[in-house]
């Protein structure tokens, strides 16, 4: 595929894919740390105490970036996956597989720090609301789908496979982000909105923010350097059938 | 200092979050460079 002077299909390639993963996971393994450590700053020491809650929703910073970022990594994930059952390229499924591990990580993160952040607000670690329930099914989906590719030996077809349930479990998504405007839930409405002017003082937004840029940094080194694990792996794997 | 290790009476709640997302982070990373030495 050529469209105007890019050649679509070039990184599609393993063999030239994997130079440029390695210097792309560096970079942002080293945006990450700063990112992090900017925002682990302002939302420890900078921020001011919350009115109602005290210190406990200093958890915020860590909780609202992990949750955008196993709803965003699962998409990306079935982006990929689609991408590799329409165009059989092997390093789609390699990308999603990637991405995998590291989404079902911020699920739980992002579980284990709501149950933290549940107990002392509302009084118990967990409620089966719309909310929680539904980000749990999505922590089983990303279970689910390393576990579904796991157990078929056959590459490509454990990429088809596993590209499918990507695909329909991508449903869960909005289902968790409207959740809380669907149901009746206990749990709060969206910190961020782009529709209307934060409910919340600059510089918490500031740390929320500077935190989900680092661990968006952290998510795209991990899942690169994985794939060229990957790569690797399947070199190897040729050279000695 | 120990007033900001309190954490206003939050302290489990508040380092239990942050303890263990840094704990995960740094064995998803262990991890994944014992299979990058291996591969």
């Amino acid at each position: 595929m050529r469209v105007g002077s890019l050649h679509w299909f070039w990184f599609s390639s393993p063999h030239t894919f994997y130079p440029l993963a390695g210097t792309t996971a560096r970079a942002c393994a080293a945006l990450a740390a700063l990112f992090c450590i900017a925002g682990l700053y302002v939302g420890l020491i900078v921020a001011p105490t919350d009115a109602t809650q005290g210190e406990a929703y200093r958890i915020i910073f860590i909780h609202v970036p992990a949750a955008w970022m196993s709803m965003f990594l699962y998409l990306v994930m079935a982006f990929w996956a689609a991408i590799g059952l329409a165009f059989n390229t092997r390093l789609s499924g390699m990308m999603a597989s990637a991405l995998a591990p590291t989404g079902a990580l911020f699920t739980f993160i992002a579980l284990w720090t709501g149950s933290l952040w549940g107990k002392p607000t509302w009084g118990a670690w967990w409620v089966w609301d719309a909310r929680l329930t539904s980000e749990l099914i999505l922590l089983f989906l990303y279970f689910g789908f390393m576990a579904l590719k796991a157990s078929i030996d056959e590459p490509r077809r454990a990429d088809r496979a596993g590209a499918v349930l990507a695909i329909v479990g991508a449903v869960n998504v909005p289902i968790i982000y409207y959740s809380v405007v669907w149901w009746n839930t206990l749990h709060q409405g969206a910190s961020v909105s782009l529709t209307r002017a934060p409910s919340m003082a600059k510089t918490m937004l500031l740390g929320m923010l500077l935190m989900a840029l680092g661990f968006w940094m952290y998510s795209i080194a991990v899942a690169l350097t994985r794939v060229r694990c990957s790569i690797r792996e399947m070199r190897r794997s040729e050279e000695r059938p | 200092m120990s007033e900001f290790f309190a954490m206003g009476g939050y302290a489990f709640y508040v380092w239990g979050s942050y303890g263990v997302t840094f704990l995960l982070l740094f064995i998803e990373v262990v991890l994944l460079m014992r299979r990058g030495k291996k591969a």
